[in-house]
């Protein structure tokens, strides 16, 4: 790797990367993992001033039960996400995306915080905090510490809702109680490669029928999607057992649903796929990511 | 117990694994300097000024160099193969000087102290551009109006090539299924990129290069540079895969070597990953029009093949001669009336192809593989069916093909029979039907190849009269060390095959000596002083007879020296795992003990010159053609296009096996790369002629999560062409496998009105291929 030249920092505690971020002035980036800073940084289409570190800072590691909510240390790694017995018990549908993530050697160095702030829209976690609505927990030298909501926090493509003198300090996932089945459907060319499109599912049953769904989109727009069309039209859909290999003819509401996951969507372009694969692929794959969480 | 045949673990693996290697970006120099490129990002633009002087000022900066600093002195990359009388190699510049005909061309360099103040000051260096239009359609290239790669046209050469009467074969042909396919390009990816060091004593020079051909390199950069051969050594030290993308004479290579030639000081260039993508020779890039003529029954008429070759912008090392390495090839294992095979080669604002593994064979395997499936789809037939009507069969060996090459040996029924018992091919077929009945999302294809390919490259006189520029022979030297040990010294430069393991195998058998006692050497050419190198799975087949014929020249001597000591005639001394011995006594010396007699040289047959060492250079008779029969069967998702492996088959007939656990590791290798090429790699430009595809999330190569385990198999028809029974295995399960997938995907679609899916067949074009043939109702 042969990037620009940039200074480095390693503070010791939160509260002095907070201020080392404050004196590094805008052009500064926050390092943790480096799994996805690193490689723009390496093709020189990132030209930091300065990276202040905060992959080793204990403040921003682990997972921790707080009651209604689970709290993950942005410099978490997704290894520990996925192996988290919390997370796995509290929150699966997290651990799910998770361990989709690029390949083991990026989940043992990524982080879960690092990922979500770089707001990559093709990124699995995203998508998952949006549909969860979680919070993130953001901390200044001069403004402490405020809580950003999941649906205020992507702006833009790569563009998270992060001051430049913000460090992520962890994200808070709701536990959605009992009842709930979950599914993420990740599809992509190679094992590692990223998501041409990606469906967080979280369902809701009662009595045969779906009661409430959450789900987020990945990769169908400059920031991660919520499908609320589907989501509306999926509330009190009956749960059928579809037939093996069939779906032709008869009555499938959940599909009909499902139809409208494209909606409102601008999906990107790129050499994977077209819009228009891409919407089609919205609809099949909530779908079955819908099927897969209700049968969960 | 011989070794031949022992599935030894690898000598090489236990350094390579624990990292105790010697890569050349590991080399390190006292006063190194480095380099880095500035490159063009313009397809085809006039230089109209370079700049160096901000960058001249650049901390840490030596040097900056534009094309016009070396244009008395670069000389042109070398073409070592015009293939036609028509042929054109146009002057090829290793940094431009005046104008730039691809994306990633060096236009000048920066000389620094550490590599990364080299990479910064490239940003200092001004070019103005005065941009021409780019050329990248192979089509529009050759027609009137297009604009001009070159002065003299788009045009690379013509080669046509024919056997038997091709008009009579088609004239009133019951059936006749003609195809286009299209070679998408490609872009060999070797582990290790390429990596460059030269140094200089002030008078002689070193260069060390991640390369495949130490010594072909060798002879080139004197020709190119000037630098006498003499003066010039080359080494490879560890080298980490080329697949063809090391056979190459660099532009960084020579201009490595002018820096060190200018400055004095040593210089190293490393590419990065994107920089390799730019500027690594690609790979493949044909169109393919393959007619077939056949009766009803399904035996072949003949074949007529009309190419279109990208050459890219230049001729490099071999790039017009790999479309005629596939010229032969494209009446595979079937026996035929009449073929004919026409080429162009043409030429395009592009990076300049040339051999990626398998080179041309692969391209004739894939359409003639295909188009055996279209037949059979045509007339009703089973493919499998097909097939065995028109190979030659086993007691038809010796067989010359009508592309006029003689195949030693072969057992294509052996091979179909095992493959189809491990594969299970009438219970998936079942299945197949089963779930075109049930009308499933996901349907089932089978595909089949049933390769053949030519390797073992190749007889010097046979390459003569294909006007390739140098021999085809490889060369050997072993000596027996004072104390019985082995050194084996081998012109072929290994950069992952297992040389050292096999060798030592050969080598230990020949000698009777223990596998441990043979050390190989290789890969430097003030060592390994003579040389042909390595590609086109030639090393076992020329190479390692090489290294046989120099053990039995040792050997040979070593026999005179035992009947000397043992006071018999040599004719009845008999040689037996290690040990002289007198025919009908008890008497005898071992190996080493003649070894050690020879150093101390004490008591030597009359006129017997004290060494035991001997050298041999073997050119092969024949070409090596190892065959088999692959099967896949795929799932393909018909609502997303998404297709998965379900289970691959290969049985490979190499011949005799040296050991059974490197071409085993050949077979899965060359799967994967073949099986890439149908799912998953491809270089794309745009419209401008910019490379899109510059990073591994750009440009997809599978890994082991994305591949099925392979069942693999072999069976054994030795070569009759070399005494040690063996073939070429190190591109067949490249060239075998691509046809296998995109048949197995055309099979489980073909029931929707899929005939074709263009390469690589991703799930998008699954998704649309579908859409198009159901008027948009997937």
């Amino acid at each position: 790797m042969i990037p620009a030249a940039f200074d480095y920092v390693r503070p010791q505690t939160l509260e002095e990367a907070a201020m080392a971020l404050a004196e590094a002035g805008e052009d500064a980036k926050v390092l943790a993992g480096g799994q996805s800073l690193l490689p723009l940084l390496r093709l020189r289409l990132s030209y930091p001033s300065s990276l202040v570190d905060v992959g080793r800072l204990s403040e921003l590691h682990g997972v921790r039960d707080e009651g209604d909510h689970v709290f993950i240390g942005a410099a978490t790694t997704h290894y520990d996400v996925v192996h988290s017995p919390v997370v796995q018990a509290e929150c699966p549908l997290v651990a799910m995306a998770t361990a989709t993530v690029a390949d083991p050697q990026v989940r043992h160095r990524g982080t879960f915080g690092g990922s979500l702030a770089h707001a990559d829209p093709a990124g699995d976690l995203p998508a998952v905090a949006v549909a969860l609505d979680c919070a993130f927990v953001a901390r200044s030298a001069s403004g402490g510490e405020r809580e950003i909501p999941a649906s205020e926090f992507f702006v833009d493509y790569l563009e998270p809702a992060l001051r430049a003198d913000e460090i992520l300090v962890g994200v808070k996932v709701p536990k959605l109680g009992p009842g709930w089945g979950y599914h993420y459907e990740k599809f992509h060319r190679t094992a590692q490669s990223w998501a041409i499109v990606g469906v967080a599912a979280a369902v809701r049953r009662s009595n045969g029928s779906i009661e409430e769904a959450r789900i987020g989109l990945t990769n169908m727009g400059p920031t991660p999607v919520r499908a609320s069309a589907v989501e509306e039209a999926l509330r009190g859909t009956p749960i059928t057992v579809p037939v093996p290999g069939g779906g032709n003819g008869g009555p499938d509401p959940i599909r009909d649903a499902c139809g409208e996951a494209a909606a409102g969507t601008s999906p990107p372009a790129d050499l994977h796929a077209q819009p228009d694969y891409r919407r089609h692929l919205a609809r099949v794959l909530t779908h079955r990511a819908v099927l897969s969480a209700a049968r969960a | 117990m011989t070794e031949v045949g022992r599935a030894r673990r690898r000598k090489e693996d236990a350094r390579l694994v624990t990292g105790r290697t010697r890569w050349t970006d590991n080399i390190q120099m006292p006063g190194m300097l480095y380099v880095a490129f500035l490159r063009s990002p313009m397809a085809h633009a006039r230089i109209t000024r370079v700049d160096t002087s901000a960058a001249r000022g650049r901390p840490g900066v030596v040097a900056v160099y534009s094309g016009r600093d070396f244009a008395a002195e670069q000389g042109s990359l070398p073409c070592a193969w015009p293939v036609s009388e028509d042929v054109v190699i146009p002057d090829h510049p290793p940094m431009a000087v005046s104008e730039v005909r691809y994306v990633g061309e060096a236009v000048a360099c920066v000389v620094a102290t550490d590599r990364y103040k080299a990479a910064d000051a490239l940003d200092a260096i001004e070019v103005d551009y005065e941009p021409l239009p780019a050329v990248l359609d192979m089509r529009e290239a050759l027609t009137e109006d297009s604009p001009k790669v070159h002065e003299s046209g788009n045009k690379a050469f013509t080669w046509t090539f024919s056997g038997g009467d091709i008009d009579a074969a088609f004239t009133g042909a019951p059936v006749v299924v003609e195809r286009e396919y299209v070679q998408q390009r490609l872009i060999p990816t070797a582990m290790e990129p390429r990596a460059v060091v030269a140094s200089t004593d002030g008078e002689t020079f070193t260069i060390y290069s991640a390369t495949q051909i130490p010594h072909v390199l060798r002879v080139m950069l004197a020709v190119t540079t000037g630098i006498p051969e003499h003066k010039l050594r080359v080494i490879a030290p560890d080298v980490g895969g080329g697949f063809g993308s090391k056979l190459q004479v660099t532009a960084e290579e020579v201009l490595t070597l002018l820096i060190t030639r200018r400055l004095g000081k040593p210089v190293k260039w490393t590419e990065s990953r994107s920089e390799g993508n730019l500027t690594v020779h690609h790979g493949r890039d044909q169109i393919q029009r393959i007619s077939v003529a056949a009766e009803r029954d399904g035996r072949l008429r003949g074949i007529k093949v009309d190419l279109l070759a990208d050459m890219g912008a230049y001729l490099m090392l071999v790039t017009p001669g790999v479309p005629l390495l596939g010229a032969f090839m494209y009446n595979g294992i079937y026996k035929m009336d009449a073929y004919h095979f026409a080429c162009t080669g043409v030429f395009t604002t592009k990076m300049p192809t040339d051999a990626y593994r398998g080179a041309g064979r692969p391209e004739a395997t894939y359409a003639l593989e295909r188009v055996m499936d279209e037949l059979a789809a045509e007339l009703g037939m089973d493919p499998m069916e097909i097939r065995r009507r028109n190979w030659i069969r086993h007691e038809e060996f010796p067989y010359t093909t009508i592309a006029g090459l003689t195949y030693d040996s072969g057992n294509y029924e052996a091979a179909t029979d095992r493959a189809m018992t491990l594969f299970g091919y009438d219970k998936l077929r079942a299945e197949q039907a089963d779930r075109r009945e049930r009308r499933d999302p996901v349907q089932l294809g089978i595909g089949i190849s049933t390769y053949t390919e030519m390797c073992g490259l190749a007889p010097s006189r046979v390459l003569g009269s294909l006007a390739y520029g140098a021999g085809g022979w490889e060369h050997a030297n072993v000596r027996m060390l004072p104390t019985g040990k082995v050194e084996v010294v081998t012109g072929s430069s290994p950069h992952g095959q297992g040389h050292v393991t096999a060798w030592s195998q050969i080598a230990a058998d020949a000698l009777g000596v223990p596998f441990e006692d043979v050390s190989v050497i290789h890969g430097d050419t003030a060592i390994a002083t003579k040389g042909m190198d390595t590609y086109g799975s030639r090393s076992l087949v020329v190479g390692g007879m090489a290294v046989l014929q120099a053990c039995e020249k040792v050997k040979e001597k070593a026999r005179q020296v035992a009947a000397h000591m043992l006071e018999a005639s040599a004719d009845d001394v008999e040689f037996d795992q290690g040990s002289f011995r007198v025919r009908g006594t008890g008497a005898a010396k071992t190996i080493q003990e003649i070894a050690f007699a020879v150093f101390a040289a004490h008591d030597l047959p009359d006129g017997f010159e004290p060494r035991l060492d001997a050298d041999a250079t073997f050119d092969p008779e024949n070409f090596s053609f190892p065959h088999g029969t692959h099967l896949c069967a795929i799932e393909v998702d018909t609502e997303t296009g998404q297709s998965r492996i379900r289970s691959y088959v290969a049985v490979d007939d190499v011949g005799k096996v040296v050991n059974p656990l490197i071409v085993e590791g050949q077979v899965h290798g060359g799967l994967a790369q073949g099986i890439a090429q149908a799912l998953y790699e491809e270089a794309v430009y745009d419209s401008e002629g910019n490379l899109l595809t510059t990073t591994m999330a750009d440009y997809l190569i599978p890994s082991a999560a994305d591949l099925p385990d392979f069942v693999t198999d072999r069976t054994e028809t030795p070569a009759t062409s070399n005494p040690l029974g063996v073939k070429g295995v190190g591109e067949a399960g490249t060239i075998a496998s691509t046809p296998a997938v995109v048949n197995a995907i055309v099979d489980a679609l073909r029931p929707h009105g899929v005939h074709d899916v263009r390469m690589p067949c991703t799930p998008e074009r699954i998704w649309r291929t579908l859409q198009s043939v159901n008027g948009g109702a997937a």
